[in-house]
């Protein structure tokens, strides 16, 4: 690893820190009780075996999402439409769970095929009007997951509510849950798919030709488009992927022993959440589930703590904002690297060896 | 006469934080009323230099020296504010507003103490353009009026806001011959007047011209500051690049073949709807060079680009080995065995960001040398790679390293790299050394002329005069998007002739060997 | 259903409906003059509901509220600028942490200050005033569109106007568009890009803060989680269709707030409110296919066939 890497690298655990360090500050400010929400903040996830298992379950579709989000960003489509997707795709795996009366083992692997192929044609949808109309994917994306939220709403409440609960489904059938991996938890084959799902994506993104032609265009669109190639498709195919994925996560997520029901009535953020493991994961998939474990490991902490005190699980929200602030801040502690590159500079200078 | 010292610039260091070392203790000293030449090559440092006088980079060491006082500039309005002024080799102007805007803009003439006192602002522009004896119309809008005026509204600017030292970054880089005689009227009189001017270059036969000394930089050191009277054009090139530039090739005589690239009527609009190649006809063989010189802005881009697929809206035909285009991709043209060298490296020509071995394969990734139906031969990309780089002289430290950490030269010779190992039988070449050593730009030019020994088509165009004259079997010349010269015999072409052609005050009728038919 | 439509109420309701799409349409605007694309728009909205539901508590008058609201704002504007300037964060990515921040920081903030959860209904209340215009509210059915409005309501096209003036008329304004477009040319003659972008960015906060106010003071009477729902991405919608303009943005937003009031009335009708919370959102987007559509077919005809 040379210096520019492993200086990133300790800038990036550095922000995290900070990020921590004034969140608890901010508890401090918050809480009757604050060093009692610190401690159980960060101690609270390993207090039982539940709580690990609640780590390791929310995981699950950060992965996923975050996943999406690096394909997507990797050739440079700056689509925040996961959010939606992800959603959508909790709909669709509910709705073949519950209409399609399916056999165990079938049920959600149809489920979530098909919910996969919902967060693709819908993550596609501002590919499209990209191409057609030349409309800032941006903007789209984010009028996307509205459409998403409200169109998911009215499929529930007009066809799977439950009347006797109000707002949510009928409960969904034994034969589409995904099997539980440890007892005693919610860790559930989601998981290995999920890890899967990120190795994969690491394949695609780096090993791949479909995946090389990604990068190249994320990198420089008119490098991409002189050297041949087909920037349409680029643009279409990596919002198509990363939608699947998120899609494919929303139907995971839905049919894990977490929930019996589909009850989503608003955006759950998986897909904002999402940004900040592409950050984290410096666009690599590989890396994602460690930043997934990271951002889970806080959640639950933070869960944890917002049932014995009285600060909130919003306190994530913050600690998150800060992160991306800190760690896609190029100048952050640049003075720093600037003199650890000069140093080695001269010092190579003095050996004589100047390029 | 008593030496009058405005300014010193002593034991200047600047490092820049991909680790390259611009300026390593530079020391300069300008006198008041003269024309100081900064001379070298691109990538000695002068723009760095300048940029720290400017205030647009800080330096890591050295002082500066103004009047006898020492100061630090912090940020151009520093600088501006201490008299110093600039005019950039990219043209500072916000295109929409007018060119009295563009004047006074940072230092508006208000009415009612918030709005801006637009009658004055005219009034004012017109003034001072009377006063330092510039013809220019300040109500029309910048970005409608010609480059040798858009560099006068700049030297303008300067001049508004109160500059006595001017800053010139190679003015003469986008003007044509008889717009470079006029700018250097003006420099005359401003010099006269008391202005101390700063003229960065590397054309020699314009420093002999206007400069009273020159200081020569080359490889972020200075190598001294001479009266340029007494200086030769010789000793100050090879202080420059370390030794003699070669100017000729040994060349063989071309051998042209069968034509390779036949271009028919062709006619070119750009993004704003302006004729930029006007029904443009010519032919390209194989085995030999043909040049394109021509002031920048004729219609080159453009005809590059819908030679290359880049452009698909033009009308008439190009034909490449026999295959009518129209209807190509740009990968098909590349298929037919054509590889582009690009005009501006950093913008098309290649991906900083990504190492060197992603920036080699970008245009051949798809040989099922390289890669299946799907996953890539990483293990033959990377042995490939290394036998490139060995091959092209790239200086690095492994191909992990990103494209954007190498010099200049290096950058483009892994992008000539790219292009050339395809085995092209035909080159389209866009200023393919500019801005790149001496080093550098000899081996892509020998590269080239082993290419058409082989029997390959080249396609050269370039404002490096000395460069299509050395390298051309054949030179045309555009004018306002045509050939308003095609000459078979290169050596009897003079530099004062080609500069007419270049300007339009020449033109031939009937053109012989722009079409083989 | 049809009635409604032309019943002086619904076009009341309109520009009701635009308000605060329209400061934050102004917000924008003045930022992406400047070079920037302020996202953060959504994030500031959210805060400054809040922020004028607690001001105006706290001092017991709208007024200074609404003051200190437009502060926060800037504040919040100045970070952003911070980040996205000094220490070259992706403007994107810095407006997506700040909208994160705002998301977690409202329901945190709502909790510490009132103990309210999901909105903040006991924190006493302190709208801005509607008003009755003189004269103009005895003219039939323009009286009673164009009268009883809440002040927010008129300070916005205030707001178009003085905007537009600011931007082409004064010296600031002139240097926020010379930035915007050639930056490199601004800084040439000494102008501080950063200094101007800071200006401009600052200025997009309070703009987008008083869209915020409006929403907790004025559309509706507390604060709830949530509540500006993406009306700052449409608003960065329409400033972008109203081609970065002052009043290119108050036509485009004015647009948008008829498909909200739409929405608004057809919740009278059979339709399934679902459906019709999709309306403004679908509205926008369709909007921004056409308004994207017809600039690429204007370049393509200009550079068409020669």
């Amino acid at each position: 690893m040379n210096s520019a890497k492993r200086f990133d690298l300790f800038r990036m655990l550095f922000s995290v820190l900070i990020a921590l360090l004034i969140s608890f500050v901010l508890i401090f400010f918050v809480s009757e009780e604050p060093v009692t929400a610190i401690i159980t903040l960060i101690t609270g996830p390993f207090k039982s075996k539940r709580n690990l298992g609640n780590v390791v379950e929310a995981m699950v579709p950060l992965i996923f999402t975050g996943t999406g989000v690096c394909i997507m960003f990797s050739a440079n489509q700056i689509n925040l439409a996961t959010e939606g997707g992800f959603h959508l795709g909790g709909l669709v795996a509910a709705a073949v769970a519950l209409k399609f009366g399916l056999p165990a083992g079938l049920s959600p692997l149809v489920a979530i095929c098909l919910a996969a192929l919902a967060g693709a044609v819908f993550c596609t949808i501002p590919a499209l009007m990209k191409i057609k109309t030349n409309s800032p994917e941006l903007v789209s994306s984010l009028m996307m997951n509205y459409l998403s939220l409200w169109f998911c709403t009215f499929l529930l409440m007009h066809f799977l509510q439950d009347p006797s609960v109000g707002s949510a489904s009928y409960k969904l059938p034994a034969e589409s849950e995904l099997f539980t991996l440890v007892q005693g938890t919610n860790i559930h084959v989601g998981l290995i798919l999920a890890i899967l799902v990120a190795v994969l994506g690491y394949l695609f993104l780096f090993k791949t030709r479909t995946g090389y032609e990604l990068r190249l265009t994320g990198e420089n669109e008119n490098f991409a488009r002189y050297s041949g190639i087909n920037i349409v498709k680029v643009v279409l195919l990596s919002q198509l992927v990363g939608g699947l994925v998120a899609g494919m996560g929303g139907g995971v997520e839905l049919l894990s022993p977490i929930y019996s029901r589909f009850s989503w009535v608003s955006l759950l953020g998986y897909g904002w959440d999402a940004i900040i493991i592409c950050t984290l994961a410096r666009k690599n998939p590989l890396y994602t589930p460690l930043a997934a474990l990271f951002l889970a490991y806080l959640r639950t902490g933070a869960s944890i703590m917002a049932r014995y005190t009285d600060v909130t699980l919003e306190i994530v929200q913050i600690t998150q904002g800060i992160i991306i602030l800190l760690v896609v801040a190029e100048q952050f502690l640049s003075g720093m690297k600037h003199r650890m590159i000069a140093k080695e500079a001269k010092a190579s200078l003095k050996d004589g060896e100047v390029a | 006469m008593e030496k009058n010292i405005v300014l010193q610039m002593n034991h200047i260091m600047k490092i820049y934080s991909n680790g390259v070392v611009a300026n390593e203790d530079v020391s300069i000293e300008l006198e008041k009323g003269e024309i100081h030449a900064l001379l070298g090559e691109n990538g000695a440092g002068k723009s760095t230099l300048m940029k720290v006088l400017f205030g647009i980079e800080s330096p890591d060491e050295g002082q500066i020296i103004l009047n006898g006082q020492e100061i630090t500039i912090k940020s151009p309005q520093d600088a501006i504010s201490k008299g110093i002024g600039m005019v950039h080799q990219h043209f500072m102007l916000v295109p929409s507003l007018t060119v009295a805007e563009n004047i006074i803009l940072g230092v508006e003439p208000k009415k009612g103490g918030l709005f801006i006192d637009m009658d004055r602002a005219v009034s004012v522009a017109d003034e001072i353009a009377q006063k330092y004896n510039f013809d220019i119309d300040v109500k029309s809008k910048v970005e409608e009026i010609p480059v040798g005026i858009k560099q006068k509204v700049e030297i303008l600017k300067a001049l508004y806001r109160g500059a006595d030292i001017l800053i010139l970054d190679e003015p003469t880089a986008v003007l044509t011959p008889q717009e470079t005689d006029e700018l250097f009227v003006q420099l005359e009189k401003l010099r006269d007047s008391g202005h101390t001017i700063i003229f960065i270059s590397h054309k020699l036969d314009e420093i002999k011209r206007i400069c009273n000394r020159a200081t020569i930089m080359r490889s972020g050191r200075s190598m001294g500051t001479y009266e340029v009277k007494d200086i030769s054009t010789e000793d100050m090139s090879r202080l420059m690049v370390g030794r003699d530039v070669v100017l000729t090739f040994e060349k063989e005589a071309a051998k042209p073949s069968a034509v390779q690239l036949k271009v028919r009527n062709l006619s070119v609009r750009n993004g704003q709807g302006v004729l930029k190649v006007d029904d443009l006809s010519f032919d390209l063989r194989g085995g030999e060079i043909l040049g394109i010189a021509g002031v920048e802005g004729n219609g080159q881009s453009e005809l590059i680009d819908s030679i290359t697929g880049l452009n698909k809206s033009y009308k008439g035909q190009i034909s490449v080995k026999g295959t009518n285009i129209e209807k190509h991709s740009i990968k098909d043209i590349r298929e037919l065995k054509l590889a582009h060298i690009p005009e501006d490296r950093m913008t098309s020509g290649c991906a900083g960001n990504l190492n060197i071995l992603e920036n080699l394969f970008s245009n051949q990734y798809t040989d099922p040398a390289y890669s299946g139906k799907i996953m890539l031969k990483m293990k033959r990309i990377q042995e490939r790679s290394n036998e490139l780089i060995k091959e092209y002289l790239v200086k690095c430290k492994s191909f992990r390293q990103n494209v954007a950490m190498l010099s200049g030269g290096n950058i483009q010779k892994v992008i000539v790299a790219r292009e050339f190992s395809t085995g092209p039988d035909i080159i389209i070449a866009n200023q393919p050394t500019r801005g790149v050593d001496v080093g550098a730009a000899e081996f892509i030019r020998r590269r080239l002329l082993e290419f058409r020994d082989k029997g390959c088509a080249v396609l050269l165009v370039s404002a490096d005069l000395n460069e299509v004259f050395s390298l051309s079997d054949r030179l045309a010349v555009m004018y306002k998007g045509k050939f308003s010269g095609m000459f078979m015999d290169v050596a009897a072409v003079t530099e004062e002739e080609l500069g007419q052609y270049m300007l339009g005050l020449k033109h031939q009728e009937e053109q012989e060997g722009v079409i083989y038919e | 259903m049809l009635e409604n439509l032309l019943s002086p109420d619904f076009f009341n309701a309109i520009l009701r409906a635009t308000t605060p799409i329209l400061f934050a349409a102004l917000a924008s605007s003045v930022a992406s003059k400047s070079g920037i694309t302020n996202m953060a728009l959504e994030g500031i909205m959210l805060f400054s509901a809040l922020f004028g539901v607690i001001f105006s508590a706290m001092t017991g008058n709208f007024f200074t509220g609404l003051l200190l609201t437009m502060v926060a704002g800037g504040v919040i504007g100045l970070l952003l600028a911070f980040f996205v300037l000094n220490l070259k964060t992706d403007e994107i990515l810095a407006a997506i942490a700040i909208n994160m921040m705002a998301t977690g920081g409202t329901v945190l903030l709502m909790l510490a200050v009132s103990g309210d959860r999901g909105s903040s209904t006991s924190i006493s209340n302190f709208s801005a005033p509607r008003i009755n215009i003189p004269i103009i509210e005895q003219i039939p059915f323009l009286g009673q569109v164009l009268s009883g409005q809440n002040l927010m309501t008129y300070l916005s096209i205030v707001a178009v106007v003085v905007m537009h003036l600011f931007l082409y008329k004064t010296p600031l304004g002139l240097k926020i568009r010379a930035v915007g477009e050639n930056k490199n040319a601004a800084e040439s003659v000494g102008i501080s890009s950063r200094k101007i972008q800071y200006i401009a960015l600052i200025l997009s906060g309070v703009l987008a803060s008083m869209g915020g106010f409006f929403l907790s003071g004025g559309y509706m009477n507390m604060f709830t989680k949530d509540m500006s729902a993406g009306k700052g991405y449409i608003a960065l919608a329409a400033s972008a269709m109203g081609g970065n303009t002052p009043v290119g943005a108050f036509l485009v937003s004015l647009l948008f707030g008829a498909a909200q009031a739409l929405a608004n009335i057809m919740q009278l009708t059979e339709i399934p409110h679902e459906l019709i919370q999709m309306v403004p959102y679908l509205t926008t987007l369709i909007g921004l296919g056409i308004y994207s559509y017809a600039g690429m077919r204007r370049r393509q005809k200009l550079a068409g066939k020669a």
